[in-house]
C-alpha cells in the first residue's frame, strides 16, 4: 500500500507540472534538425546544432497525446487507490474521492500557475468522454426487466423532468423577481434554460453511488433507466430554450414547434440507433475470417451512430442505447466467444477510464476565476432542486402504482428522489450557454449543486436507507411465512402473466420474437450459429441454475432436528436471503456493476459445456420433434413436467447427456418427496458431480424413471 | 360491443362463461385470442407441452406446479372453459360488483389463497406438510442457500402458522399467516387489452 502511494505521489507531481499549459505557444513540432539548414520562418528557439547531440528533448513534439495520457494515467491511478484504501470505500462514494482529487490536483496547478487550470471542454466531454459510459450502459442493459418497467421509465423520464424542468425555472424566475436588486437582469427564459440544465440526473453519479447500495434490480433499473432516458429530455429543452433566447420574440408557434422538436429528436435517435444497430449485426456476420477485428465494429458503429445523430442534432443518447440494444443479440451469437469478451472487457474498460476522467476533471474545474456567487440564487436553486424532486417522484409514484403490480415503496421513492444526484452533464451544458451578464452565477451555481449533491447526498444516501429499513422493521415485522408465501405468490403471478401474455407486452414481444426469428436472424446471424435456437438458450439458462445448484450438494439432516427460536442476525439473513433470491429471478442477470464482469464471467464459464452441441443444434432441435411426436400418445409422469423431462427420458443418445441431464436432474431436485431417502442418495450423490460426469448422472436418472 | 359479438360466436357458451367468472366480453374475447395463440396445433385444447412453449414459465421456478394447476386431476388437456375458470382466479376484485354470494367468487380473497396453497399442496391432503414447504422453498431459493438454512427457514415458517402443533399447515393457518397480505392486490393481473 505504501508503495502505491509513493508511486502515486511520484506520478503525480510531475505531472501537474507537466500538464501546466506553457504560457507562450508552442513551438513547431516537426523541426527536423537538419545540419548546416538555416530555418526561416523567424521562430527564436530553432537552435541550428553545431555538433551532434547525444541527449535532446523535444517536448512540444509529443505534447499533445502525452498530456492526455498523463491525465488518464491519474484518473487510473486514483481509482486504484481508492479501492486500495482500506474502509473509506465503504463510507465515501468513489465519485466524492475523485473530484476530491481533482481539487487537489485542480489546487496545485492553480498555486503552481497562478492562473485557471484546464477545463473540461464541452466538446471533449460530449464527444469523447460521454459515449463510453452510455455505451457500456446500454449493452449491459438487462433488456427483460428493462421492456417490463418501460412505462414506468418513461413516465418517470419524460413527465418527471417536465415537472422538475418547469418547476425549477419558474420558482427560480420566482425568487429573481423578488431579489431584484442582485438578480434583476435574469429573466425567464434564462431561469428555464437554467433549470433544464440542472433538473438532469446524471447516470454517471447515480451509478457511481448505487454500486456501493444494496438496491434490488427494480429500483435499480428504475433509476438507471430514467437517467438515461431523461438526458435525452433535458437536453432536447436545453437546445430549445437555447434557440428561444436567440429568437427575437417568442411566440405560441415556436412553443408547438419545440414539443414537436422534442419528440423529433427523441425518435430520431432511436431510428439512427436502429439502423447503425442493425448494419453492425450484418457487418459481424462477415467476421469468422478476420476475428480479431470483429470487437472493433461494435464500437465503430455505436460511436458512429452517437456522431452521427450529433450531426443531426437528433438524441445521441438515444442513438447509442439503441445501438447497442440492437446490435448485442445478434453480435454475440455471431462472433466468438474471445471476441465477445474482448467487446465486454474493452467497454468495461472504456466507461471506467470516462467515468474517473470525469470526476476528476469536474474536481479540477471547480478551481477557476470565474466564481460569482450569490446567496438567494444559490441557496434557493438547492432547495428547489430538492423540493421539486422529491414532490415530483412522489406524485408520478402515486399515479403508477395503481397501475403496477409490485408498488414502488416509499423506501424506493425516497432513494428515486434522494438518489437524483447531478453530474458532468449539467456541468458541460452550463459552459456552452451563450454569454451573458450572469453567466458565471449559473456556472458556480451548477457547480455547488452538483458538489452538493455528490458529497452530500451521495454520502447521506446510505445511512438514510438503513435508517429507512431499520423503521420499517420496527413498525411491522413480516413473518417468515409471510415472506415466503408472498414470494410465492409473486412467482405464481409471473406465471400466470405469462401464460396471459399480460397486458400485450407478451404480445408484441411475441410478435418480434417471431419476426425474429423468421427475418432477422436469418439475415443477420452466420449460418452455422443459427441454430442456436431460444431453445438452446432456455437449456443454457437451466443448466447455469442446475450449475449452480449443484455447487450446494443437499446433505441429508434430519428433518425432525429440535427446534429452536432463531436468532434476529438469522431472521436478518434469511429476509435477505428470499428478498435476493426472488429478484434474481426476474431478471436474468444480476444487477449491473460499473466496475465487474461477475454475471459475463458466470455465463462464460456455463457456455462452455454447450459448444459441443453448437454444430448438433439442428439435429438437436429435430430430435426434440420426434421425440414429441412418439410421447404424445403415452401418459406423462404428473411430476415434474417439462419438455425436457420428457425429452431426457427417452434419449438414447449419449452425446446430448451433458444439455438434457442437467434439467431433469434439475426437475428431480424438485421432486424428492417421490423417492425414498434410500434413493435419493444415488442422485444427490450425483448432483455434486459437475457436468463432465455427466455418464453417471443419465444412468441415475434413467434408473429413477424406470421406477416410476 | 356490437362488433366483438360476432367473433364472440366462436366461444363455446361465452354468455355463462362470462357470468360464471365475471370476465367481460372484451377480457374473454382477448383470452380466447391467446389461447388460440398458446394452442399451436389447433387442436381446441391445451397440453402440458402447449404451456411449456411459453419460455419464461420454463424458467420460472415454479412452472412446473402453475401449469399443473391449469389441469385438474387426471386430464391430460384443458378446454377454453377450463382455461378461464382456472383465470378467473386472478380477476381483480371488483368492489362495484353487487350480485351476491361475494365468497364463491372465483376471485374471492378465499379462492385466491385456495389456489396457492394447492401449490404447495401437492398431495392434496388439505395440510402443508414440512417435505411439502421445503420442495417448495428449495425450487424458489435457489442459490447460495445451504440445506440448514433452508430447513431452519420451513422449520420457523411451520412454527410461526402452526398453531394446532401437528407439524403441518392447514389451509386456516395459511389464511391466517397472510391476514395481513393485501392479497386482492397482490394476486391480481390487470387484463387490460
Amino acid at each position: 500500500m505504501a508503495a502505491l502511494w509513493t508511486l502515486l505521489f511520484c506520478l503525480v507531481w510531475p505531472a501537474c507540472l507537466a500538464l501546466t499549459p506553457p504560457a507562450e505557444l508552442p513551438q513547431p513540432h516537426n523541426l527536423p534538425p537538419v545540419l548546416g539548414m538555416n530555418s526561416s520562418d523567424g521562430s527564436p528557439s530553432v537552435d541550428v546544432p553545431m555538433a551532434l547531440r547525444v541527449f535532446s528533448m523535444d517536448y512540444h513534439h509529443v505534447q499533445a497525446p502525452f498530456e492526455i495520457v498523463l491525465w488518464i494515467m491519474l484518473a487510473s491511478l486514483a481509482k486504484l487507490g481508492f479501492h486500495w484504501s482500506g474502509r473509506v470505500p465503504a463510507v465515501v462514494p468513489e465519485s466524492c474521492l475523485l473530484i476530491m482529487v481533482g481539487l487537489l490536483v485542480g489546487g496545485v496547478i492553480y498555486g503552481v500557475r497562478h492562473s485557471a487550470p484546464p477545463t473540461l471542454s464541452a466538446d471533449a466531454f460530449f464527444l469523447f468522454l460521454l459515449p463510453p459510459i452510455v455505451l457500456d450502459a446500454g449493452y449491459f442493459l438487462p433488456g427483460r426487466l428493462f421492456f417490463e418497467n418501460l412505462g414506468t421509465i418513461l413516465w418517470y423520464a419524460v413527465l418527471g423532468t417536465l415537472w422538475n424542468v418547469l418547476g425549477i425555472g419558474l420558482s427560480l424566475y420566482g425568487v429573481c423577481l423578488l431579489a431584484q436588486n442582485s438578480l434583476g437582469d435574469v429573466s425567464l427564459l434564462h431561469c428555464l434554460l437554467f433549470g433544464s440544465l440542472i433538473a438532469a440526473v446524471d447516470p454517471v453519479a447515480v451509478l457511481s453511488v448505487f454500486q456501493e447500495m444494496h438496491v434490488n434490480d427494480q429500483l435499480h433499473i428504475l433509476v438507471f433507466g430514467e437517467s438515461l432516458l431523461n438526458d435525452a429530455v433535458t437536453v432536447v429543452l436545453y437546445k430549445l430554450f437555447e434557440s428561444f433566447l436567440r429568437l427575437p420574440t417568442v411566440s405560441g408557434l415556436d412553443v408547438l414547434l419545440g414539443g414537436c422538436r422534442v419528440v423529433v429528436v427523441g425518435l430520431g435517435g432511436l431510428f439512427v440507433g436502429l439502423f447503425f444497430g442493425l448494419l453492425a449485426a450484418l457487418t459481424s456476420r462477415f467476421t469468422s475470417r478476420a476475428q480479431v477485428i470483429a470487437p472493433l465494429f461494435v464500437f465503430l458503429y455505436s460511436y458512429l451512430s452517437y456522431l452521427t445523430s450529433e450531426m443531426l442534432h437528433l438524441s445521441g443518447i438515444m442513438a447509442i442505447v439503441t445501438c447497442a440494444v440492437t446490435m448485442k443479440q445478434y453480435v454475440e451469437a455471431n462472433v466468438s466467444e474471445r471476441s465477445n469478451t474482448s467487446i465486454q472487457y474493452f467497454l468495461k474498460m472504456w466507461s471506467s477510464v470516462s467515468e474517473t476522467l470525469i470526476f476528476i476533471f469536474l474536481g479540477v474545474s471547480t478551481i477557476q476565476d470565474v466564481h460569482m456567487w450569490s446567496w438567494p440564487f444559490v441557496c434557493s436553486t438547492l432547495l428547489l432542486c430538492l423540493i421539486w424532486r422529491a414532490s415530483g417522484v412522489l406524485l408520478l409514484t402515486a399515479v403508477v402504482n395503481k397501475l403496477r403490480r409490485n408498488a414502488v415503496t416509499f423506501r424506493d421513492q425516497f432513494i428515486i428522489a434522494y438518489g437524483g444526484l447531478r453530474g458532468a452533464i449539467c456541468f458541460s451544458l452550463v459552459f456552452l450557454i451563450d454569454d451573458f451578464p450572469k453567466k458565471r452565477l449559473f456556472i458556480t451555481t451548477t457547480i455547488v449543486v452538483i458538489l452538493f449533491t455528490v458529497f452530500v447526498q451521495g454520502m447521506t444516501i446510505k445511512p438514510l436507507v438503513e435508517l429507512l429499513d431499520v423503521k420499517r422493521k420496527k413498525r411491522a415485522l413480516p413473518t417468515v411465512s409471510e415472506e415466503i408465501h408472498s414470494r410465492l405468490i409473486d412467482y405464481l403471478l409471473a406465471g400466470i402473466e405469462d401464460v396471459v401474455g399480460y397486458w400485450g407486452q407478451h404480445y408484441w414481444k411475441d410478435k418480434f420474437e417471431q419476426f425474429n426469428r423468421k427475418y432477422l436472424r436469418r439475415f443477420l446471424i452466420r449460418e452455422d450459429h443459427q441454430a442456436r435456437s431460444s431453445i438452446l438458450r432456455v437449456y443454457q439458462e437451466l443448466e447455469r441454475r442446475e450449475q449452480r445448484g449443484d455447487e450446494e450438494t443437499p446433505p441429508l439432516v434430519d428433518p425432525r432436528s429440535h427446534s429452536r427460536p432463531l436468532l434476529p442476525g438469522e431472521m436478518d439473513s434469511i429476509r435477505r436471503i428470499l428478498s435476493r433470491n426472488l429478484q434474481s429471478f426476474n431478471n436474468k442477470t444480476p444487477a449491473y456493476s460499473r466496475h465487474t464482469l461477475n454475471q459475463d464471467a458466470n455465463k462464460d464459464r456455463m457456455r462452455k459445456p454447450l459448444h459441443r452441441h453448437q454444430s448438433l443444434g439442428e439435429r438437436y432441435t429435430f430430435t426434440q420433434q420426434a421425440e414429441d411426436g412418439e410421447f404424445s400418445g403415452s401418459g406423462r409422469p404428473r411430476k415434474g413436467l417439462s419438455r425436457s423431462h420428457t425429452v431426457c427420458s427417452i434419449s438414447p443418445r449419449p452425446v446430448f447427456q451433458e444439455t438434457s441431464v442437467s434439467p431433469a436432474s434439475a426437475q428431480t431436485a424438485e421432486t424428492p418427496n417421490s423417492s425414498s431417502t434410500s434413493r435419493e442418495d444415488p442422485v444427490s450423490v450425483q448432483n455434486q458431480t459437475t457436468v463432465g460426469g455427466a455418464p453417471r448422472k443419465h444412468l441415475s436418472f434413467v434408473l429413477e424413471n424406470e421406477e416410476k | 360491443m356490437g362488433s366483438s359479438s360476432s367473433n364472440m360466436n366462436h366461444i363455446p357458451n361465452a354468455q355463462e362463461l362470462m357470468q360464471e367468472t365475471g370476465f367481460s366480453a372484451a377480457h374473454l374475447l382477448r383470452l380466447y385470442e391467446r389461447f388460440e395463440f398458446l394452442d399451436r396445433d389447433g387442436k381446441g385444447e391445451l397440453s402440458p407441452d402447449d404451456f411449456e412453449a411459453v419460455r419464461e414459465l420454463a424458467l420460472n421456478p415454479i412452472g412446473g406446479r402453475i401449469i399443473e394447476a391449469f389441469f385438474p386431476q387426471g386430464q391430460e388437456t384443458v378446454d377454453f372453459a377450463s382455461f378461464v375458470r382456472v383465470l378467473a382466479h386472478f380477476r381483480p376484485n371488483d368492489p362495484n360488483r353487487k350480485d351476491g354470494a361475494q365468497q364463491d367468487q372465483a376471485n374471492s380473497r378465499t379462492r385466491k389463497l385456495k389456489f396457492a396453497f394447492q401449490l404447495y399442496d401437492q398431495d392434496r391432503d388439505g395440510k402443508i406438510s414440512r417435505n411439502e414447504l421445503l420442495q417448495v422453498l428449495r425450487a424458489m431459493l435457489g442459490i447460495q442457500v445451504t440445506e440448514e438454512q433452508l430447513q431452519s427457514i420451513a422449520e420457523r415458517a411451520i412454527q410461526e402458522a402452526d398453531l394446532d402443533r401437528d407439524g403441518a399447515i392447514s389451509f386456516d393457518e395459511f389464511k391466517k399467516s397472510l391476514e395481513k397480505v393485501n392479497i386482492d392486490h397482490k394476486m391480481s393481473v390487470r387484463f387490460l387489452k
